[in-house]
């Protein structure tokens, strides 16, 4: 093989790890998977690094092999008359490289296993504390929570308090979406007729995004929403003053708020539709959406109009702090 | 329905398409017609039962829909290459995702790994053909209408737009109506036809049809791989032909298994989807297992290491891969016990694969490695897919799984795998057995620019997609916005796809070079190769073996070769008349007719529909009847072609 392409192909074996390496060490805020504002992300997070390491110990060991071996025995000119030996295999050899597999699989397998069972309850750093239940309904293609404790419901944004373990209740009422926070933990699918547990908690004061990240169609890419992670005390008081100020959802209001179609405004109300309809209950699902019309009915520029929308809602937007 | 419905109209790129289709076909009668070559085309090609001329057209099915597929990609990196691009809108780019995801799995990986099994497997053990050349053909010809089905779908009605994997209730009448979707379902279903017939017919054909003193443990590693591969099909495929037929039920009868409506359960098609998709990756990966080993072996000059392990680490993966589909959707809820086993036994795969890897490189050391083409495709193919397998590890952890799921993590992942592992693998045995097809050798200076530029266009594309899965950017999101950060990495990705496509035009040019200007290969084996189709001339003679070989151990051209050296004295040959299958129309046929059967459900024409099924149902009638042996080869012909060798 000519020396160039031998210079070609270490360069490359170099440029694989390097990216990967690139990979770790970027733990910047941009990297939100590894930038946890709350405890169930830190699990994810913890579990996440703990697998990178021996992941990056497997590469590092067959790259280096890889590349010596190739070095090693590749065909020079000097070596034509060379006839490799007729090995059949090496039983010790193969023992070594199932084990060491083995005990890595077991190194991963045991926090795996408990992570995932930690994560169906409360996070344990506020045991004791009294979760709050908000129910998560995903529409096509907007974000419906509901606080049936404090009877207030927010379209496409979410205010929770800080250090307070919140219980979403998942369901949806059209496509099968999934309700995801990265800087606050993983995803879990909201499915119309079914509902589901999502515990997840903030321990930072801060504004995070949160999405749908299963494919819905045509508006699914404009359906996020904002999670405003707030004190206590500014939390209590946003419920009180909406309790107080914000419109009555009406059965029509929200008739029309869950219609297929991106919609971007974050609207506030007192009351919560869970007062006449639970989608989380089969045969709750919708009947009375319309067939979306086919072939480009959204294009950008409408969804970045959206923000002025036609749309009149009585309500009155709240940014959160 | 008007005909402006029927015809999708409206996208300048799809009035491209039309002219293109229409100037392409007009093209083909015309040069068919002008050469006189349609009596040519039908006895050669299109009744052939030959196993290596269905190879072929298996082969170029699949390069014209990696071509198709490709394109696909390289408008989706358009659009995402900059935020808030309106190159594409959404629902186009949702059509076009859902048709690269199909057609790369089903229609580009599945026929080209069938194309190269049709070539190699017969010649490895030394049969004359399949155990059922007919059903050969009928196989190739459902994927074939099945593939022509789906693909007409962007210029006739409309592509189905949501997404590869279907989940309904999107995917139902309510959310996705017209004939998008059930181009989706009728083109798997015929198409599925023919996997499950080639599965059957390929277990038989390695059970029943090895040269005799091949043992099983005798048995080539690409053959292994495929009679293992060819279970899975069996085990798996009834899966989607069920699920398919059902979700077709759903939207064509108002039947309600995964509907919301009449108490349906949208989460079996789920799990009714991923219990075959899981194994159908491994059909994917385990056929270029098979490929890698051979080419490893052959360019190394050295026997496999670990022969048994081999054998053994694949038949655990084959088990293994049909007890994990519920990673694919880990954030259903299941709850811990489940995920934690499914996370368990999914991880467990690693064991088996880091086997083979390791035994890959003890194949290598010690050896004389030779730097062709094929073995660049295989060389490369470790370290890459060393990353896709640790990324999957990573993956199969569920409570960070609900981190990564549906971002492009995974979509780094799985194009990690497949692409590394499957294309990289039919590049490969593209290089490997092309003499045996066609008897000329690919250049290699076009295959190494070909190499390069794929290879490192493949990890300037996917390796920044991690990094963005750690962004937090999920998969199929057809825009997002500039204050996400995700600009930069996004720009990289396109250009390594760009290089991709520029490595794929090499290949084509490659072929159009060798086919002028190719290198001849005289000698029938130009590998120095140790499997039994290197004993035969190439191209491959229509009966391949003018003498059934003995075998008598691994690697039997090798031993032969060897015996040789050592002035071992052979027996002249005595020739025999060879038996063989005769040709026949009636796959074709047939296929037409579950096109015409499958077109009419699509648009929910019935009368249209019910004939093409009562065509197909008078083809299998007629077949019942029909009392063909097939010919006999006179050994004066064998003579002849076997004498052009020396």
């Amino acid at each position: 093989m000519p020396a160039q392409q031998q210079k070609w192909l270490n360069l490359f074996m170099k440029v694989l790890p390097l990216s990967l390496l690139f990979l770790l060490t970027g733990c910047s805020e941009r990297f939100v998977l590894l930038n946890p504002k709350g405890p169930v992300a830190e699990v994810q997070k913890d579990l996440i690094l703990w697998s990178i390491w021996f992941m990056l110990f497997i590469i590092v060991v067959i790259f280096v092999l890889f590349a010596v071996i190739l070095w090693k025995y590749r065909e020079r000119p000097e070596n034509l008359d060379y006839e490799p030996p007729d090995q059949h295999g090496n039983t010790l050899l193969e023992i070594i490289w199932t084990a060491i597999p083995v005990l890595i699989v077991i190194a991963l397998a045991i926090p795996t296993v408990k992570a995932t069972f930690e994560l169906e309850k409360p996070p344990k750093e506020s045991r004791g504390v009294e979760p709050i239940v908000i129910h998560a309904t995903a529409a096509d293609w907007k974000w419906i929570f509901s606080y049936p404790e404090e009877n207030i419901e927010t379209v496409n944004y979410v205010n929770i308090p800080k250090d307070v373990p919140v219980e979403f209740k998942l369901t949806a009422v059209g496509g099968m979406s999934a309700l995801w926070i990265p800087e606050l933990g993983g995803q879990k699918y909201n499915m119309a007729g079914m509902g589901m547990t999502l515990y997840l908690q903030a321990d930072h004061v801060g504004t995070f995004k949160g999405r749908n990240s299963n494919f819905t169609g045509e508006g699914f890419a404009h359906q996020t929403f904002d999670v405003n992670a707030m004190e206590k005390e500014d939390f209590y008081k946003w419920v009180k003053e909406t309790q107080a100020s914000a419109p009555l959802l009406t059965k029509k209001q929200f008739n029309e708020i869950i219609q297929v179609g991106v919609l971007k405004d974050k609207l506030t109300f007192s009351g919560t539709h869970l007062a006449w309809v639970d989608f989380a209950k089969p045969g709750e699902h919708l009947d009375n959406i319309p067939a979306k019309e086919k072939h480009g009915t959204i294009k950008l520029e409408e969804v970045e109009s959206d923000h002025h929308d036609n749309r009149e809602h009585e309500s009155h937007q709240h940014e959160g702090h | 329905m008007k005909w402006d419905e029927f015809f999708v109209t409206g996208e300048p790129l799809i009035y491209m398409a039309d002219a293109a289709i229409v100037l392409t076909i007009i093209g083909i009668v015309f040069v068919l017609t002008y050469f006189k070559k349609w009596k040519w085309l039908w006895k050669e090609w299109l009744t052939t039962v030959d196993h290596k001329k269905i190879g072929i057209m298996y082969i170029i099915s699949a390069v014209l829909m990696l071509f198709r597929g490709g394109v696909d990609a390289l408008l989706m990196r358009a659009q995402l290459t900059v935020p808030n691009n309106t190159f594409l809108d959404s629902q186009h780019y949702n059509e076009i995702f859902t048709t690269h995801g199909t057609i790369m799995i089903l229609f580009m990986a599945m026929p080209f790994i069938f194309g190269i099994m049709n070539i190699a497997v017969p010649l490895q053990i030394g049969a004359r053909d399949v155990a059922f050349p007919y059903l050969n053909a009928l196989s190739f010809w459902t994927f074939f209408f099945g593939a022509l089905l789906f693909n007409i779908s962007f210029v006739i009605g409309g592509s189905p737009d949501a997404g590869w994997t279907a989940y309904m209730p999107l995917a139902g009448n309510e959310l996705s109506p017209g004939p998008g979707q059930n181009y989706y379902l009728l083109g798997l279903q015929i198409s599925g036809i023919g996997s499950l017939i080639s599965g059957i017919n390929f277990i038989v054909t390695i059970l029943k049809m090895r040269a005799p003193g091949m043992t099983l443990m005798r048995m080539p590693m690409f053959t292994w791989a495929t009679l293992i591969t060819s279970i899975l099909v069996v085990f798996a495929f009834p899966v989607l032909t069920v699920a398919l037929a059902l979700m077709t039920l759903d939207r064509i009868f108002g039947t309600h298994f995964f509907t919301l409506s009449g108490d349906g359960v949208p989460m079996h098609w789920a799990n009714l989807f991923w219990i075959w998709g899981h194994p159908e990756v491994y059909i994917a990966i385990l056929p270029a297992f098979g490929v890698f080993s051979e080419v490893v072996s052959t360019f190394a000059r050295k026997r496999l290491f670990g022969y048994t392990a081999m054998v053994w680490s694949m038949v655990a993966i084959s088990v293994l891969s049909m007890l994990v589909w519920v990673h694919h959707f880990f954030t259903m809820g299941s709850g811990a016990p489940v995920n934690a086993f499914f996370s368990v036994s999914t991880m467990a795969i690693a064991i088996p694969t880091g086997v083979k890897i390791f035994n890959w490189l003890f194949t290598l050391y010690k050896g004389r490695i030779k730097f062709t083409s094929a073995m660049l495709w295989s060389l490369a193919f470790i370290p890459t897919f060393v990353i896709g397998g640790v990324t999957g590890v990573m993956l199969s952890m569920a409570a960070a799984d609900y981190q990564y799921h549906n971002t492009y993590f995974l979509v780094a992942h799985f194009h990690n795998t497949l692409i590394c592992g499957t294309v990289f693998a039919v590049f490969a045995a593209l290089h490997y057995w092309y003499p045996k097809m066609f008897g000329v050798i690919l250049n290699e200076k076009l295959g190494k620019i070909t190499f390069w530029f794929f290879v490192l266009g493949f990890n300037v594309c996917f390796l920044p997609q991690y990094v963005l899965g750690f962004m937090g950017m999920p998969r199929r999101i057809y825009t997002y916005p500039a204050d996400a950060g995700w600009t930069e990495l996004n720009v990289i990705s396109t250009i390594g796809a760009v290089m991709m496509g520029i490595g794929f035009i090499f290949l084509c040019i490659n072929v159009v070079y060798t086919y002028f200007k190719g290198e001849r290969d005289l000698t029938g084996d130009p590998w120095d190769g140790r499997t039994l189709e290197w004993s035969i001339p190439s191209p491959a003679p229509h009966y391949n073996f003018a003498v059934t070989p003995q075998v008598k151990g691994l690697d039997a051209w090798w031993m032969m070769k060897k015996e040789r050296k050592e002035g071992k004295e052979e027996e002249k040959p005595e020739y025999k008349p060879i038996h063989m299958p005769s040709n026949s129309g009636r796959p074709f046929i047939m296929s037409i007719f579950f096109f015409i059967a499958g077109f009419g459900l699509v648009f929910e024409w019935m009368p249209v529909a019910i004939i093409g099924l009562i065509g197909v149902i008078i083809c299998m009638i007629l077949r019942s009847f029909e009392y063909d042996d097939g010919y006999y080869v006179p050994v004066e012909e064998i003579k002849q072609t076997e004498a052009g060798r020396e």
